[in-house]
Order: structure tokens, then C-alpha cells, then sequence
């Protein structure tokens, strides 16, 4: 079943080019906006060189340009390819595009309204600070864009049921349809938040609304929108990297396995967010605590699945001993670059998941909740393990569908080991940084980092010095990556585009079990389901009949309520 | 599934249980919980302090941008103080340094949680929710001190 190719037509590979090209362009904006904010919260700029403005527009659209655009972009681009190619079924490339579309308008105008300074909200978005209605609009074109691109790949995966009754299918489809089984789930809920409650308050319609209640949905979304972030990386994990290792994956149903557990424990989660909040009981929050430890299982599972297939790909090489094949894996190999992007990425999520694990232990999260410890946390997940695998994807997308040969692969290959290591640098800071009391979210430069203020804090200048050290190296890992992802895009194709053929590095399974029970998405959607309103639905009542009044809009220049 | 695949769900599983046994410990045999509906209060607009017993004490504040009322208090050592938070505005947070009290201020609803201050010093408490332009300097301090006449509250109501 491995290095077989496929032949996408010419619109289809156009389409994945573009879904990965543009938002590459926004990544780096944002990724740009990251090197600023470690400027500014070290006090070292009070304004922006080139966007202008202030230290929340620019982590505005660090967030939303990074954790929500490029991810969506990618998941859906990598869709469009891994699925087509997986059920060698070609994609309605009419919805296709027409999807991207979507997507690409609301992007673009989502940020531009950030970029005016209309919309500095962060990307949490939390009323009552109020944002231009075209920034919930943006947001909503770009949701509304993934539906319809994942919709068009439910009749070649029914299609292909029939044609294949008795085999399973592909893992690295199952991966896929569980991201977005999860994705749609969970944007549910905020587009209730958004089309019911923010836009109409936005544009005058409605007066007052709820916070709590748009809190809570926001939640709803918020955390299984980190599993959107991390399942395509692990589909990369178990589909790409055993092969790219040299071996096999160590087991095809543990796979299987880990992405019905996300389907069943995804969304029930969402109040860990609000372990601090008012007007929710805390046996409620308790709950959701448990459903978290359950979502962490999936994750300790891939974590032994994928150091099996890499150890087996070792012994393969001649290890020897216990921890041999530690030093067999081919990780500084130029032609095999894109190891490097998901190999530096599952180091970091060791320190990830076990950040993620404090987070989500209840009483614990009075100590870290909306410290810098948070920021410090999820850039060891979702600017970790997602973006290296993202970056390596979108780089192997791009050469793979515009038939061209990957340019600098040394440089390509080096990058994310830099990156790697200022993030380390820069989440250290900010995680003990956070131990002390520093606040996430807040521009440190100009209070608790001037020595000139009142509020000043001598004690945590150690800590943001390393995060403009860390910040600073990271970017130049990114520059490097990008300076490689251009020059490839530029550079002359390999021969006649007709003759292209696409190619990806499936991996064959070590065991191979039928697991018969784990072949239909439909018995784990329904537990999901459950869950959900169980968990949910006393969540809701707590935030409805506990609080009172509603709010009027406000902006974030002033006190005063905007009408 | 293979043995080793067994023993390391087994093992994974295993922690996880720990894990939350440690949680269910702390909350059922140490009483450390988080915070959780109040609906016995009736929602205020300013702040107040006033002493519940010999060494407790209630304090109502108020989250607004940007500062919080009050925005020093003063207390003896052994305080231990009950602690309601709201906000008049937008959504702020609330933690105070070295202490295991972290609330989110948020409009319409009234948040709680207990502390006891054991030793003198002065702990800040520095807003931790993006709240406007700023944001970064609303924040103010617990003054605890070994003894103390009268307790109070500065930078209060307006």
C-alpha cells in the first residue's frame, strides 16, 4: 500500500498551492507580531516599527493569524490532499474551491480589521470588548469555508464504503474525518456565540448580552479547537513518520484507537478554561476535570506507539541496548528534512502534555490560570508540535503540488532544530515567569518591566529577558524556514506539470489487527453526543440562573460603555 | 494488542487515576477547591471591608478599567479574609501574589474564594485578563503587618 502515486488535476493542485501559499504569507505577519510582543514586554519598544499601534493589536493578530487562520488553512489543505490521495478519489474541485474562497475572504478581511486597529480583542474575542462586525464576519466565512471543504469529502469517503466493503479504511483518512468531526462539533457552539449573540450586539441589533454565556461557548469551541490543532500533526505522526524513520507503525489499531477516544472526549472539556470563573458550580468543573484526564489517554498512547515505531525503525538500522535506536534515527538528514519537523515537535510535547496535565488539575489551576505560564504552555503544543508539523507539511504540500524540488533542504532541515531551541528558552521564561505571579496577555513593558514605574517587579526581569532571547531565535528559525518555502515555491518546476505525479510516505503497520469495532465513526459520535449534553447541559443552567443583567459593548480605548 | 502495548495503557491509565486521586485528595481531606456558583448574594457596585470575627474579615471589591476598588488593603497577619469579586465593566482577573487565590472578574456575576494571609509583606495583585489600553496597570496590594490598629481599605469607591 506505501509509495504508490496519485495524479490530482490541475485545479486541485492549484487549490492546495493557494490554501497553503496565502496563509503562509498571514503566519508570517503573525509570527512577526510574536517577535514584537517579546519587545514590548520587555520594554524595549513602546510601538510597533511597521504595523504601528499598540502591544494588543499586534497579539491580536499574532493569535488569530497563527492559532486560527494558518492552522485552518493547513488542516484544510491537507485534507484536500492526504484524502483524495488516500481513497484515489479525485475531490469536487468546484466546492473545493469554493470553500477556499470562502476561507481566503474571511481571512483576509478578519485581518485586515485587526491590522486598523478595529478589532483588538484578542483571539479569544471576549465580550463585552467589542470588535468591528466584519472581524466576527471574517471569522465566520472562515468556519463556514472549512464546513463545506470537509463536507466534500464525505460522499468520496461514502463512495468509497461501497466500492471497498470489508477493508478498513486508510488511517490517515480516519485521522482526518476526526479532526473534522471534532472541528464541527465544536464550531457549533461558536457560531451560536457568534451569529446569535456577538454579531447582532455588534452591529446595534441587540443591546445587551450575556458574558458568561459567551464565555462558555467560546470554551465550548475553545478546547476541542486544540485538538483541530493537534489531531492532523498526529496524523503525520502515525501515517508519515515511521516510514520517514525507516520502519513501520508499531500498531494500525492503536491508531485507530486514539482518534475514536478525541471523537468521544474532545469537547466535554471545555470548563478546565473555567476553573476560576464565577456562576458554574465546581462539581461541574470537576467533571469536565475527569473528561480532561480521560482526553489525555489518546496522547500517552501516541506517545508509546510512536517511540515503539521509531525504536523498531532503529533496531531495523543494527541498534543496540535499550536507548541504541535513540541514536539511529536520522535526524540531521538533509534529504530526509521533514523528519526533522516532527521529531523536534514530539520532543516538545513531552514538555506540552505534562504542562497541559498541571493545567487541567483542578485546584492546581488557581496557581498558573491566566499567569504567563499559559502562554509558556500552549507554545510548547499548538507553536510546538502542531506548527513544526504544519510547517514540514506545508513545505512537503507545496513541493509535492507545484512539482517542484525542495530548495535549501539543509536550511529546511535546520530550522526547526532552531526553533526548538528558542522555544524552550522562551517558554521557560514565561513559565516561571507565570510561577511568579507575572500576568499573561499584558504588555510588561510599560508596568512591571520599566524600572521607572511604581509597579515595577525586579524579580521577573530575569525571566522576560529570556523570553526576548528565546522569541528572537525562534524567529530566525522561522526566517529560515520561510527564506527555503519561497525559494522552492519560485523556483523552475520539475518537467511538464501534466506528467506530476503526487507521492506521500505512508507507512505499513507492524500489527495489524482487524478491530472490527473501532472501523465506524458513528457508535463513538453518538457517545460524544451524550457526554456532551450531560456535561454540558448543567454548565449552561448554572451560567443562566446565576448571573444578572446584561452588558453593553465596550471599547478597548475606554471606560465608558459605547452606547 | 501486544504485551508491551497493554502494560503501557496499563501504566498510562494508572498515572492518569493518580493523578486524579491526588485531586480528589486535596478537595475532599484538604478542602482546597475552586470557585463555584454564588447565588446567595446580592450583586454590589462598590467595595467594602468589613470583620466577620476576631481574625476574619469580608471584602467585596470591584474590577473596573482600569484599577481595582480598593486598591490597597491593609490587614494583620492571620487575616483570613472572604473574598467577593465582581466587575462593573468588562472582564478582568484577579491573583494575588504567593497566594492560592485566582477569580475571574466578570460582569454580572459574583465570584469567591477564601485566603489566609500568614505572614507580613506585601503581595500584589496584578490583572491577568486582557482588559483595554491599560490593561497593564491595574493592579494593587495586600499589605499584611505583624500589628495592626485598624484595618482598611484605600483607593476605594469613587
Amino acid at each position: 500500500m506505501s509509495d504508490y502515486t496519485f495524479r490530482f488535476s490541475k485545479s486541485e493542485k492549484r487549490l492546495v498551492a493557494v490554501l497553503i501559499i496565502i496563509p503562509m504569507v498571514l503566519l508570517f505577519i503573525g509570527v512577526y507580531g510574536g517577535l514584537m510582543q517579546t519587545l514590548f514586554r520587555a520594554g524595549i519598544i513602546q510601538s510597533d516599527p511597521f504595523v504601528g499601534g499598540d502591544y494588543y493589536k499586534g497579539l491580536t493578530f499574532h493569535g488569530v493569524l497563527n492559532a486560527i487562520v494558518f492552522t485552518t488553512f493547513f488542516a484544510v489543505a491537507f485534507g484536500n490532499a492526504i484524502i483524495p490521495y488516500s481513497l484515489k478519489k479525485n475531490l469536487n474541485a468546484t466546492i473545493a474551491w469554493i470553500a477556499g474562497i470562502l476561507m481566503l475572504v474571511g481571512s483576509v478581511v478578519a485581518a485586515i480589521v485587526i491590522l486598523i486597529g478595529e478589532a483588538t480583542v484578542l483571539y479569544t474575542f471576549y465580550p463585552p470588548l467589542k470588535a468591528h462586525p466584519l472581524f466576527y464576519i471574517g471569522l465566520t466565512l472562515l468556519v463556514v469555508g472549512s464546513w463545506v471543504a470537509s463536507a466534500n469529502w464525505v460522499p468520496m469517503y461514502l463512495q468509497w464504503r461501497k466500492e471497498n466493503e470489508g477493508k478498513k479504511t486508510p488511517l490517515a483518512v480516519v485521522g482526518m474525518f476526526t479532526t473534522f468531526i471534532v472541528w464541527f462539533i465544536a464550531t457549533l457552539a461558536v457560531a451560536v456565540e457568534i451569529l446569535f449573540m456577538l454579531l447582532p450586539w455588534s452591529l446595534g441589533w441587540i443591546d445587551e448580552i450575556n458574558v458568561m454565556l459567551a464565555r462558555t461557548l467560546f470554551w465550548f469551541f475553545g478546547h476541542p479547537l486544540v485538538y483541530f490543532w493537534l489531531l492532523p500533526a498526529y496524523v503525520m505522526y502515525y501515517v508519515f513518520m515511521p516510514k520517514l524513520a525507516g520502519g513501520k507503525l508499531y500498531s494500525d489499531m492503536a491508531g485507530r484507537l486514539v482518534f475514536m477516544m478525541f471523537i468521544v472526549f474532545s469537547v466535554p472539556v471545555g470548563t478546565h478554561h473555567q476553573y476560576m470563573d464565577p456562576a458554574i458550580s465546581s462539581q461541574w468543573k470537576l467533571l469536565h476535570g475527569i473528561f480532561t484526564f480521560a482526553v489525555a489517554l489518546p496522547s500517552l498512547i501516541t506517545a508509546f506507539t510512536i517511540a515503539a515505531s521509531l525504536e523498531y525503525a532503529g533496531k531495523l538500522k543494527g541498534s543496540k541496548g535499550l536507548f541504541g535506536w535513540m541514536g539511529k534515527l536520522p535526524y540531521f538528514k538533509k534529504e530526509n528534512w521533514f523528519f526533522a519537523y516532527l521529531i523536534t515537535g514530539l520532543i516538545i510535547f513531552i514538555f506540552g502534555g505534562i504542562g497541559g496535565i498541571i493545567n487541567a488539575s483542578y485546584q492546581m489551576n488557581t496557581v498558573v490560570h491566566n499567569t504567563a505560564w499559559v502562554p509558556g504552555h500552549f507554545h510548547l503544543t499548538v507553536a510546538g508540535p502542531v506548527m513544526l508539523a504544519f510547517l514540514g507539511g506545508s513545505l512537503y504540500l507545496v513541493a509535492q503540488f507545484l512539482n517542484k524540488e525542495v530548495r535549501l533542504k539543509a536550511w529546511a532541515m535546520l530550522s526547526p532544530y532552531v526553533y526548538t531551541i528558542g522555544l524552550l528558552i522562551m517558554s521557560y521564561g514565561l513559565k516561571i515567569g507565570g510561577l511568579m505571579g507575572m500576568p499573561r496577555r499584558t504588555n510588561t513593558g510599560a508596568s512591571y518591566a520599566n524600572p521607572d514605574s511604581v509597579l515595577y517587579q525586579a524579580d521577573w526581569i530575569p525571566y522576560i529577558d529570556l523570553t526576548v532571547i528565546g522569541g528572537s531565535i525562534m524567529f530566525v528559525g522561522i526566517v529560515m524556514y520561510i527564506i527555503s518555502f519561497f525559494t522552492t515555491v519560485f523556483s523552475k518546476s520539475k518537467g511538464a506539470e501534466e506528467d506530476a505525479i503526487v507521492t506521500f510516505p505512508i507507512s505499513e503497520p507492524l500489527h495489524d489487527e482487524p478491530a472490527t469495532w473501532l472501523r465506524n465513526f458513528k457508535p463513538y459520535i453518538i457517545i460524544a453526543i451524550i457526554l456532551i449534553v450531560l456535561s454540558y447541559t448543567p454548565v449552561i443552567y448554572d451560567v443562566l440562573q446565576a448571573t444578572y443583567g446584561g452588558s453593553l459593548p465596550f471599547s478597548p480605548d475606554s471606560p465608558v460603555p459605547l452606547r | 494488542m501486544d504485551n508491551s502495548e497493554k502494560l503501557a495503557l496499563g501504566l498510562s491509565g494508572f498515572l492518569l487515576v493518580l493523578f486524579f486521586g491526588a485531586i480528589m485528595y486535596a478537595a475532599v481531606a484538604k478542602d482546597i477547591d475552586v470557585p463555584t456558583c454564588i447565588t446567595d448574594m446580592d450583586p454590589f457596585v462598590t467595595d467594602t471591608l468589613f470583620q466577620t470575627g476576631p481574625d476574619t474579615y469580608e471584602l467585596q471589591m470591584v474590577a473596573r478599567m482600569w484599577a481595582f476598588q480598593p486598591s490597597t488593603v491593609r490587614l494583620p497577619v492571620g487575616s483570613t479574609v472572604d473574598l467577593y469579586v465582581t466587575s462593573q465593566d468588562i472582564i478582568h482577573g484577579f491573583k494575588v501574589e504567593q497566594h492560592n487565590v485566582n477569580l475571574m472578574a466578570i460582569p454580572g456575576a459574583i465570584n469567591y474564594m477564601r485566603v489566609t494571609f500568614n505572614k507580613p509583606g506585601e503581595f500584589m495583585y496584578a490583572c491577568h485578563e486582557f482588559c483595554g489600553a491599560a490593561h497593564h496597570t491595574m493592579a494593587g496590594r495586600f499589605i499584611i503587618e505583624e500589628r495592626l490598629d485598624e484595618p482598611e481599605i484605600i483607593g476605594g469607591t469613587l
